[in-house]
């Protein structure tokens, strides 16, 4: 019986079921905190025609830049894509279409579907302009979007620790979307570090609670930096 | 002479207040960091998920989990908190931060602000932009008076699409300090040696010139 226990021992289970045509939900901030090795999964599988929702889209040959080298994304929903050629490339060879959506909107959004909230209002009503038309309302004299939730078939998550029950703490600022990610997947598979013993974590630091995981697979990460900045030696 | 973009950061940094939480955009924004006076406490927010932002960390200390909203590493300061995506913006939105600086390419006297896509050139994309101005109640706009061409880029009305709606009220360019009023800039302040006739030519949108505009003092 296996109760609570979310481990499952490789990655190739960690992403079983998922098919051409998904919505997958990605936690992350530029190559921070992204789940590395379940994007390497889905390109090895090679499932194709995917929706992904992620803040970026990695870089050329990491993160989830890699999945489009054999053309696995169809559709890409994010805040800011400027990172890879390759991308550029496809989506003006029309072969990768592009949702941007402003950074703090997709968040709202990942935990407006997470939170069983079909849709709510942020106030930039003006963004109008660039996209498809959207609903407005207006409160206290201000106009505001109607925003929909967005929930995923599978949300992929990066960790620290997590415990077997899935409960999962974040390290730093590789917290980012991630516990956003995994409240809105109808499967959410988080990738960690380390698996501790259940009670190991203290229950009130923990970051995303067991509830919404449904699977947990240990990964080594090569943890690529995008910036590196550092102070003058003095 | 106008002004450097150390002088700038200089300037915007005298609006600073004990005890404020400050947001700011990349570019000449960042570096109003290094002009925090000693006897003020200021904390940074940076959208990804960190208030409390420190220097860039040394060699030994380089962390990849550790990075600001530019995906530059960077380190905490003391009483530094980390949180979600969302959790950062619903700070900004919510009111909760004191001061946000940030770049831009045109400015118009409707506090209109445009500073995300120039459409001739690929989109990539307008990160927490728009989050940030529309939830912020204090903005100040970083920029050239004009571009490198002499094209004035504070304008009657802002002719590329927009990140924000009526949300500047403070501009700072290398000429002049700026607040926009009742659909008008307003000159406050100029940067030293810079004559207000100069500024008047930069300046395509309406602007109003009180009797006296005092020099810039930087300390």
């Amino acid at each position: 019986m296996a109760g609570f226990d979310k481990v499952v021992a490789s990655y190739e289970e960690a992403m079983t079921g998922l098919e051409d045509g998904m919505t997958i939900l990605a936690g992350g901030f530029g190559l921070c905190g992204i789940p590395e090795n379940l994007i390497a999964e889905i390109k090895r599988k090679g499932t194709r025609d995917l929706t992904i929702v992620s803040n970026n889209c990695g870089v050329d040959g990491f993160g989830l830049g890699i999945l489009l080298e054999d053309k696995q994304v169809r559709k890409m929903v994010s805040s800011y894509v400027g990172e890879n050629a390759l991308f550029e490339k496809q989506l003006l060879n029309g072969e990768l279409e592009v949702e941007l959506t402003p950074q703090g909107t997709l968040a709202e959004k990942m935990r407006a579907g997470g939170a069983g909230i079909p849709a709510f209002t942020p106030q930039q009503a003006w963004v109008r302009q660039l996209q498809k038309a959207k609903e407005t309302k207006e409160f206290h004299g201000r106009e505001y979007l109607l925003e929909e939730a967005i929930v995923g078939d599978f949300a992929i998550v990066k960790g620290w620790k997590a415990d077997r029950y899935g409960n999962v703490i974040y390290r730093h600022t590789a917290q980012n979307f991630n516990p956003l990610a995994a409240t809105a997947g109808k499967i959410t598979v988080v990738e960690v570090e380390e698996i501790v013993e259940v009670g190991e974590l203290d229950p009130a630091h923990i970051h995303t609670p067991g509830i919404y995981v449904n699977r947990v697979v240990l990964g080594t990460f090569e943890k690529r930096i995008e910036k590196r900045t550092v102070k003058s030696a003095e | 002479m106008s002004l450097t973009r150390e002088q700038m950061a200089q300037r915007v940094a005298q609006e600073l207040q004990d005890g404020f939480y400050v947001n700011l955009g990349i570019g000449i924004p960042t570096l109003v960091a290094n002009y925090v006076p000693d006897n003020m406490e200021v904390m940074l927010q940076s959208e990804n998920g960190l208030l409390g932002m420190g220097e860039f960390p040394t060699e030994d200390t380089i962390d990849a989990d550790m990075i600001n909203a530019g995906k530059q590493t960077v380190t905490t300061v003391k009483g530094a908190s980390i949180f979600s995506s969302a959790e950062s913006f619903a700070m900004i939105r919510g009111g909760h931060v004191d001061l946000t600086v940030l770049g831009a390419f045109e400015v118009d006297v409707n506090g209109n602000i445009a500073s995300w896509m120039i459409p001739s050139k690929l989109i990539k994309g307008m990160g927490g932009a728009m989050d940030l101005v529309a939830g912020a109640e204090n903005i100040i706009v970083t920029m050239t008076h004009a571009s490198k061409d002499g094209e004035s880029k504070l304008l009657s009305n802002c002719s590329l699409p927009l990140t924000g709606k009526g949300c500047i009220k403070k501009v700072l360019t290398d000429l002049a300090w700026l607040e926009i009023e009742d659909g008008a800039f307003v000159l406050k302040e100029r940067a030293p040696g810079v004559s207000v006739e100069d500024i008047i030519e930069k300046t395509q949108g309406k602007l109003i010139v009180p009797d006296h505009v005092p020099e810039m003092v930087f300390a």
